[in-house]
């Protein structure tokens, strides 16, 4: 390295680790209780439930990302072309199959036999 | 890196002191995270592919609740326990990692080593946690039907909790024996039995009048499984195939099979992937005690399978969120 003496950022992690522990908590919590108001109703497709799920992992993907991978210390354009690159084609590619899943889904239900 | 440098006046990545690297960066960790980038869009694909499946067949998915639902040593019904104490051991150990990081920056070499150790120990933990799990996904619990188009269909008491198949279903001696290589054709071989016939479940299910059926059709104002009358579980069971144990490739107890085949398939490579991170995360340890990096007067390969390990606890997040939790 070629910037001297590195000062330690143990803190820091614990600090981040204390976080994600927390985060992780949160979502085992909901998953365990599954309160009625959130995971039976529905928003933009699926259940509340499920977009807290969602956005709490991309909160714990962000923080190990940034100080466990220490994205935060890498020049802005490097962390860019890694991130938004990677962040633009898995949207891309995730939004054709889900929305191709759900047509799929149209078209086989009326073949399904429930009565016996 | 040296050994790419082909002639004296290729001016090599390494070599350049004039702090002009592309972005700053070393050679071996900008490719580190390109070859993170194209592994994250391999694993995007899979867990893409999943959810192409469940939303084809969102009405009829296994709910993975009450697919995972165990512990080691203790008995009863605990959903997601497990794999969050999973969870927990790999973000631990990415900590241990990002210390061991952290102390290499410092040049404190028995820190860094004892780091890499604890990190090394949470990998094992984590796959030894993996292959417990697989194995329990594998025997299954309550056992189950399929019927002749492949739908699956459980066994319900009263009060709508699952019931096993041996606690109502008495087995008789048979005539079919499992084909063994010693008591038949040496070139072929047959799975193992299943441990009911359709007659003997048949039998039991009209020996106890409390049990129901419940098909793998969800009822979507309370997100489970729908329960039948008992006149129409008689019509589905006539309907039957085989009995089913536990979950393969081929047929899973908990409902649809491409469940489990999702299963295998990305727990499975996510494993691998902690597997060969625990391999090198060995040999790093290795070379850190022996002083390589001592001498190297830095520790950036303890910071590049860092990276590597870091991506391996963030893949599990998403497997977490989207197999366990969603």
């Amino acid at each position: 390295m070629a910037h001297g003496a590195h000062e330690s950022h143990t803190a820091l992690i614990w600090k981040v680790f204390g976080f994600l522990s927390l985060v992780t908590v949160v979502e085992v919590a909901l998953g365990i209780i599954k309160p009625a108001s959130l995971h039976l109703t529905s928003f933009l497709g699926t259940s509340p439930l499920n977009w807290i799920f969602i956005i709490l992992t991309l909160v714990k993907a962000y923080g190990i990302t940034w100080y466990f991978m220490h994205m935060i210390d890498e020049q802005k354009w490097f962390r860019r072309s890694v991130v938004w690159t990677t962040v633009f084609l898995i949207c891309y590619l995730t939004v054709i199959l889900l929305v191709e899943g759900d047509y799929l889904h149209e078209v086989l239900t009326p073949y399904i036999k429930w009565d016996y | 890196m040296e050994a790419t440098v082909a002639t004296k006046e290729h001016h090599s990545w390494a070599d350049d002191k004039t702090e002009k690297k592309p972005f700053g960066a070393s050679y071996g960790k900008m490719m580190m995270w390109f070859f993170i980038m194209s592994d994250a869009l391999t694993f995007s694909g899979f867990i893409a592919a999943y959810g192409l499946m469940r939303f084809k067949f969102i009405e009829t998915w296994p709910i993975a609740d009450e697919v995972f639902t165990h512990i080691p040593f203790i008995h009863g019904e605990f959903p997601m326990y497990y794999v969050a104490f999973m969870t927990f051991v790999l973000i631990f150990s990415s900590v241990t990692m990002v210390l061991a990081v952290d102390a290499g920056h410092q040049m404190k070499k028995n820190k860094v080593a004892w780091y890499m150790f604890a990190t090394i120990l949470g990998g094992a933990v984590f796959v030894g946690s993996q292959a417990w799990e697989w194995k329990t996904f594998i025997n299954g619990s309550y056992g189950a039907v399929e019927m002749h188009d492949g739908k699956i269909i459980q066994f319900v008491d009263g009060s709508g909790h699952q019931v096993a198949l041996e606690s109502f279903v008495t087995a008789h001696e048979g005539e079919r024996k499992q084909h063994a290589r010693k008591n038949g054709l040496w070139f072929v071989k047959e799975g193992s039995l299943p441990v009911f016939t359709m007659d003997e479940v048949m039998e039991g299910f009209k020996k106890h009048p409390e049990l129901s059926i419940r098909t793998e059709k969800i009822d979507a104002s309370v997100k489970q499984k729908e329960v039948l009358s008992r006149a129409d579980a008689m019509k589905y069971l006539a309907e039957g195939k085989q009995v089913v144990k536990g979950a393969n490739l081929k047929v899973n107890e908990y409902g649809n099979t491409l469940f489990a085949d999702f299963f295998f398939f990305i727990t499975g490579f996510h494993g691998f992937h902690v597997f060969s991170g625990i391999v090198f995360n060995i040999i790093i340890f290795f070379n850190v005690i022996i002083g390589t990096y001592e001498k190297r007067k830095n520790y950036e390969m303890v910071e590049k399978v860092g990276l590597y390990w870091h991506f391996v606890d963030l893949v599990w997040v998403f497997v977490f969120t989207f197999f366990y939790l969603v």
